[in-house]
């Protein structure tokens, strides 16, 4: 029987379930690596070659040499773990959660002092063209 | 005997663990945060528990995909303050309460709960930004604080229902202890947020208003919602809020006392990506 998934259609959004957690098992385990300096140091010395230490999937690498957030998500990340290559980077969360959006950091930031995405035309898939508030 | 004295309940957002370390609470953005709080540090002054039993989650920093257990309580005599890819921040390291957190797990174990022990755990913001917002900036964390981390970040969590009848086993655990302990139980996380993908940012602040209300008045209807409906209306990660069902089954009305009293009540948008929401509910003595 398959496994009852009620959030498929909520748009923009990836739940972190079962399903992910198996896909992304190496590329979120590589991102807890960066909670140590010495290998926050090395990634940055040379990213390909850290990579290359894990056994991820050679798009997963790609997803993460390109910082493309949204792509690391498809591919089995978590947003805490992928965190961890912002951190490495020196980027705040508002800045990573930003970065998945389409909009500019400073567009992001303004939508949120105004109250943030409105969950109107944001609950189904398809439900406003183009899903944006 | 120990006895559950209150509830406090509050958002754990990492930036406001920042601007407070920083030094930027005075700043025009972070100022109506920490003026929410302003009248909740006097209160707990006022009312300093000998033990702080905090449920959080760990934010991938405890536990990696290695291990991700659904409820696990800290025994530990001591939990150091997590590096979280930023550093460690510069807040005192959290003193446990073995014995007590102990006697909880036992106890909760034979209610049927099968929690996780873990006696070494790093905590993070999760935990040390709710103590900050409760107490600032001091040298020490003034008492003894008992980890809970709830897995809220692989699919499936714990239903509301299943986190409101762990709380009132809780509730049964400390009200067995010898001891005769002052102790607050704290439900920490959300309110409604979204970290990623393309929806990232969105805010419901019917919702969330609609759930501090249900929090106070409606627990039990609130503990019936699923999860789709926190996922769809208050965000992916807004799923954190069914962590303040633990805290809030703990209280007395839940064992057919009486309806807790409202101390202190405050939302707030935006801190960084996030609603913030606070509640303090008191026991009626």
């Amino acid at each position: 029987m398959p496994l009852d998934k009620p959030y498929l259609d909520v748009p923009g959004t990836t739940i972190f379930d079962a399903e992910q957690s198996r896909k992304g098992y190496h590329l979120n385990q590589f991102c807890m690596s960066l909670m140590k300096a010495e290998n926050r140091a090395r990634f940055k010395a040379n990213e390909r070659a850290y990579l290359d230490e894990w056994p991820m999937t050679e798009e997963q690498k790609q997803a993460v040499l390109a910082r493309d957030l949204n792509r690391c998500i498809q591919l089995g990340g978590n947003i805490y773990f992928l965190a961890k290559i912002g951190a490495t980077d020196g980027k705040s969360f508002q800045q990573m959660a930003g970065s998945m959006t389409g909009m500019s950091e400073e567009e992001y930031r303004n939508m949120m002092v105004a109250g943030g995405r409105s969950v109107e035309g944001n609950r189904y898939v398809g439900e406003k063209a183009g899903g944006r508030k | 005997m120990a006895h559950i004295s209150a509830s406090i309940y509050t958002s754990h957002v990492p930036a406001i663990g920042a601007a407070l370390d920083l030094g930027k609470t005075a700043e025009p953005y972070w100022q109506p945060v920490f003026k929410g709080y302003e009248f909740s540090k006097q209160w707990q002054r006022d009312h300093q528990p000998d033990v702080i039993f905090l449920v959080f989650n760990d934010h991938a920093t405890a536990f990696s995909l290695d291990m991700i257990p659904t409820f696990a309580i800290g025994t530990a005599a001591e939990f150091p303050v997590a590096d979280e890819g930023w550093g460690p921040r510069p807040v005192p390291k959290v003193i446990g309460h073995p014995e007590l957190a102990s006697h909880i797990a036992q106890s909760v174990i034979q209610q049927d709960f099968d929690l996780t022990i873990v006696n070494k755990m790093d905590v993070d913001h999760g935990l040390t930004v709710p103590l900050s917002l409760m107490y600032g900036q001091p040298q020490a964390w003034p008492c003894p604080v008992i980890p809970f981390a709830v897995n809220v970040v692989q699919y499936p969590v714990p239903s509301g229902q299943r986190c409101l009848n762990l709380g009132k086993a809780i509730r049964k655990a400390i009200e067995s202890y010898d001891q005769d302990l002052n102790v607050q139980i704290w439900g920490t996380g959300g309110m409604s947020h979204q970290l990623q993908g393309p929806r990232a940012g969105l805010i419901n602040k019917e919702f969330d208003k609609a759930f501090l209300d249900r929090m106070i008045a409606d627990p039990e209807g609130q503990a019936a919602v699923p999860h789709i409906d926190y996922v769809r209306e208050a965000g992916s990660e807004g799923i954190e809020l069914v962590m303040w069902l633990i805290a809030r089954g703990a209280m007395a009305d839940l064992a057919g006392g009486p309806a807790p009293k409202v101390v202190h009540r405050f939302y707030h948008v935006p801190a960084s990506n996030t609603a913030v929401g606070h509640l303090i509910l008191e026991n009626s003595k």
